[in-house]
């Protein structure tokens, strides 16, 4: 006898099929859904730019720092702006790629040992009205990377954004409201940053690197000093200031100590960008921890994934750097946020400042912290286990907000590696959790489901005398109560 | 090897740490063993909800919640209140016989007509036809109260230790001496299984046979809102609340059995449901249709064939106490920890006839009730 309020039967099969799913229309997932309509594969490519221009003020799904100009206001004007940027699309297009600009993925469904519910493997998609889900013969993930954050005083207003932010809204979108950059980072993302800046004519007003030299590839550092962009080894950004219409100047400390000011109207941070794994690893997909790709990238074999039938290309299979990633951040974490105060804001959406994650607070809407939560802090957490971001954004909400933690993520856990003294790999990845981007209710819920979910819908298990009252237990009123009743808390 | 303690607690969830707590406030030199993180598992991974009127443990809940933050000394996020909202007629009934159970109980009830909904939740609909506003009850966040208690039990001098799978128990002459782990063998007077899924597991390693199902359920949670009145408010086949920071944090829906291994649960997925939780928060309360899903998320539970809890000293071995709530632990923890803990030190409890939940029931349970019942996994797609 089956149990009528479990998910069995319950969950539709998806609501269209592709032979070959390819998400992401950058270089990498464009390459690779021509490469499949070419092998003769029936093929969907989907990209979620343009972007729900309130996503973008979020920072979602890049850090765009407030500098986008009003275009990005008229999505349905951006899309013929994205396909110029790309001819490739075309050309994908004539071979006959299904090719959807503004279609966001938001969800990878696998079947598993405890979900085995699931009809077949499915991704979930939405456009600005709905969202549905879409099965594949084969999955290629072309997600691309994220912008890693790192505060700093200041970097919480318009004008401080990060290089994928920047690239995008400059080469994608032609839609940067800055002149003037200041870009933090001397590694190749930042040269080739301020490069293509340049190309576009901004102004770089200087390549900053904490470190005492300019880091990136030779090569690049020619071009560099060929375009006349200098770059300030040694020097420690300390704060960002404007006005309000956010940076105005960016306040640094010379390797003398004096402080020396940038007139900018925008500080693009390029000190690391991190494989944009949410979708794979919300599945359950493995993921391993190396800095030398990046910081949490999936563990692959060539292209695929560990799920069947899913592979992972571009940026977002974390390619291999040239460096260290997490050494590289966290020298930087070291020097934007060594001499700050406590009172640094780290989780811009929760409001979570850096004393707060290292003393694990309660949020400030729960009042001051009490007696003894005062005496409570990440020492004291990690004598009784290693150091874990997810519990600490359970205690402290970092990494809680609308975001999704895309601005806090990476340097909460540079911040409990530097205080707890383990190295960044060693500390825990934070789970990713469908949606991986934020959906509006009405946008994510499905309109149509099935018949055996509406019919079937318990708010609990429905278990017949799980919510009898105590006293009628073995009474003839507990048999009546399980004749009809409503499971009920 | 560990040092051994008066009691050994298995299980860092809330019932076992709940039974700690009140253990180490009587004094009691207490060790709570966690295969994990504390409250990683069903206990922080609920809705939060504190109105379990079909208890015997439901007076005694009512009577903790209050005090719960001054008595642990950390927050709780406790706010009393419930307000479950109708848009048909048949759950208004439902609420209603809900609520009746409630009034019963000595407990105060309003019903609210469709203007008064709205007033406590002014997100909801304008298709309410009515509801009910439980002035006891409430909720709680249970990731912050798992750590209250972790916390206000080691303020007490009690001990935990996280990352610590039992893998045996060993008893001589009819009473529990001490538990394996990993780490060696630990010495322990009395036991405590508290270790939802796996407690079954762990009773069969002494002859105990506790028959449990296991299942996965999943939720969902919006960005923030403004406060409103209530924020225990649901309905339209949804249990959850709007947190204190905002956030609508929702679930129900269909539950999925899984295999349960010793060390925890094959995963925690969530799945499409989501989909379909979104669509009834948005039915339930179309003020909030516009606000983005920016989380879900799934936990794992245990169930007895009743449904109800076990909270029992067995007779053999005698100094061992059982403990599972049944899928419905959270909101009873505040006092399912004190009746543990009164199984231990007395043998009964204190303030609450809880005969009825022996695990004696479930002597005559064919072995192949799982079966019986349909609660296995779906067929492999």
């Amino acid at each position: 006898m089956p149990d009528p309020s479990a998910i069995d039967g319950k969950l539709a099969p998806p609501d269209e099929h592709a032979g070959v799913l390819v998400i992401g229309a950058g270089p990498a997932g464009t390459a690779a859904a021509i490469a499949a309509a070419e092998a003769g594969e029936q093929v969907v490519l989907v990209d979620e730019n343009p972007v729900d221009p309130g996503l973008m003020g979020h920072d979602t799904p890049l850090w765009y720092g407030a500098r986008m100009t009003a275009a990005v206001q008229r999505p349905e004007r951006l899309v013929e702006q994205l396909a110029a940027a790309n001819p490739a699309l075309e050309a994908a297009m004539m071979l006959g790629v299904d090719v959807r600009l503004g279609v966001t993925a938001w969800g990878l469904y696998a079947p598993g040992p405890a979900l085995r519910g699931l009809p077949a493997a499915m991704v979930g998609l939405a456009d600005a009205e709905r969202a549905w889900m879409c099965g594949f013969d084969r999955l290629v993930l072309a997600t691309g990377a994220r912008d890693v954050a790192i505060a700093f005083r200041g970097w919480d207003q318009p004008g401080v954004m990060g290089a994928n932010g920047l690239h995008v809204l400059v080469q994608r979108y032609d839609a940067f409201d800055g002149r003037r950059i200041a870009v933090l980072g001397s590694g190749a993302l930042g040269l080739r940053t301020a490069l293509d800046a340049k190309a576009r004519g901004l102004e770089v007003v200087a390549i900053v690197e904490v470190l005492g030299a300019p880091q990136g590839p030779p090569d690049l550092l020619a071009e560099v000093a060929a375009a006349n962009i200098p770059v300030l080894a040694g020097h420690a950004p300390l704060r960002a200031e404007g006005g309000a219409s956010g940076v105005e100047r960016l306040v640094l400390r010379a390797p003398d100590g004096l402080e020396t000011s940038l007139g900018c109207d925008t500080v693009c941070l390029a000190v690391g960008l991190a494989p944009a794994i949410e979708l794979l690893q919300s599945a359950g997909g493995a993921i391993v921890s190396d800095g030398g790709r990046g910081g949490h990238a999936p563990a692959l074999d060539g292209a695929a994934t560990s799920l069947v039938n899913v592979s992972a290309v571009g940026d977002c299979a974390g390619p291999a750097l040239d460096h260290d990633a997490w050494a590289y951040q966290a020298a930087w974490l070291a020097a934007l946020q060594g001499a700050a105060d406590p009172s640094l804001i780290i989780c811009q959406c929760e409001a979570v400042t850096r004393g707060d994650i290292i003393e694990v607070r309660a949020p400030r809407y729960l009042g001051p912290p009490t007696e003894r939560s005062r005496a409570r802090s990440l020492g004291t957490l990690i004598a009784d286990g290693p150091v874990n971001q997810d519990q600490i954004k359970r205690l402290t909400r970092a990494c809680m907000g609308v975001c999704q933690a895309r601005r806090c993520r990476e340097q909460v856990a540079l911040i409990l590696a530097e205080a707890a003294g383990v190295a960044p790999q060693d500390v825990p990845l934070a789970g990713f959790r469908a949606p991986v981007r934020p959906l509006p209710l009405a946008v994510i819920a499905d309109w149509n489901e099935t018949e055996a979910m509406r019919d079937g819908w318990e708010i609990w298990m429905a278990i017949p005398g799980q919510w009898a009252p105590y006293a009628d237990i073995g009474t003839e009123r507990e048999f009546a109560l399980l004749g009809g009743g409503s499971a009920r808390r | 090897m560990s040092a051994g303690a008066a009691v050994v607690v298995i299980g860092g969830g809330v019932t076992g740490l709940s039974a700690a707590w009140w253990l180490a406030r009587a004094g009691v030199d207490v060790l709570v063993l966690e295969k994990g993180l504390v409250g990683w598992e069903a206990s922080g991974r609920n809705g939060g909800g504190a109105s379990h009127y079909h208890s015997p443990l439901f007076h005694e809940e009512q009577r903790l919640w209050p005090l719960m933050d001054d008595l642990l000394g950390y927050p709780t996020e406790y706010r009393r209140e419930r307000v479950i909202f109708a848009l048909n007629e048949q759950h208004l009934a439902d609420y209603r016989n809900m609520a009746a159970e409630g009034r019963k109980l000595g407990y105060r009830v309003s019903d609210l007509d469709p203007k008064q909904v709205r007033e406590l939740v002014p997100l909801a609909s304008e298709k309410t036809i009515g509801g009910v506003h439980l002035h006891y009850g409430g909720h709680a966040n249970p990731q912050r109260t798992v750590q209250a208690y972790a916390w206000a039990l080691q303020d007490l001098g009690g001990r935990i230790q996280q990352h610590t799978r039992v893998e045996g128990i060993v008893v001589e002459s009819g009473r529990v001496v001490a538990v394996e782990t990993a780490a060696g063998r630990i010495g322990a007077d009395a036991l405590v299984v508290a270790a939802g899924p796996q407690t079954g597991m762990l009773l069969a390693k002494v002859g105990v046979r506790l028959p449990l199902g296991y299942g996965r359920a999943e939720m969902i949670v919006t960005e923030p809102a403004p406060l409103m009145p209530i924020g225990g408010a649901d309905g339209n086949g949804l249990y959850g609340r709007q947190t204190l920071r905002g956030n609508l944090a929702f679930g129900g829906g269909p539950h999925e059995w899984i295999e349960m291994g010793e060390a925890g649960p094959p995963g925690r997925p969530t799945s499409p449901v989501t989909r379909s939780l979104a669509r009834r928060v948005a039915e339930l309360m179309p003020g909030a249709a516009r606000l983005r899903v920016i989380r879900s998320w799934a936990g794992t539970f245990e169930n007895t064939p009743d449904g109800r809890p076990v909270l029992d000293r067995l007779d053999e071995p005698a100094n061992l106490v059982v403990a599972t709530m049944s899928s419905v632990g959270f909101g009873l923890s505040p006092a399912s920890g004190h009746a543990v803990a009164d199984l231990v030190l007395e043998g009964r409890c204190s303030f609450a006839d809880i005969d009825k939940l022996k695990l004696e029931r479930f002597a005559n349970t064919p072995e192949d009730w799982l079966e019986r019942r349909g609660w296995l996994p779906p067929a492999a797609a």
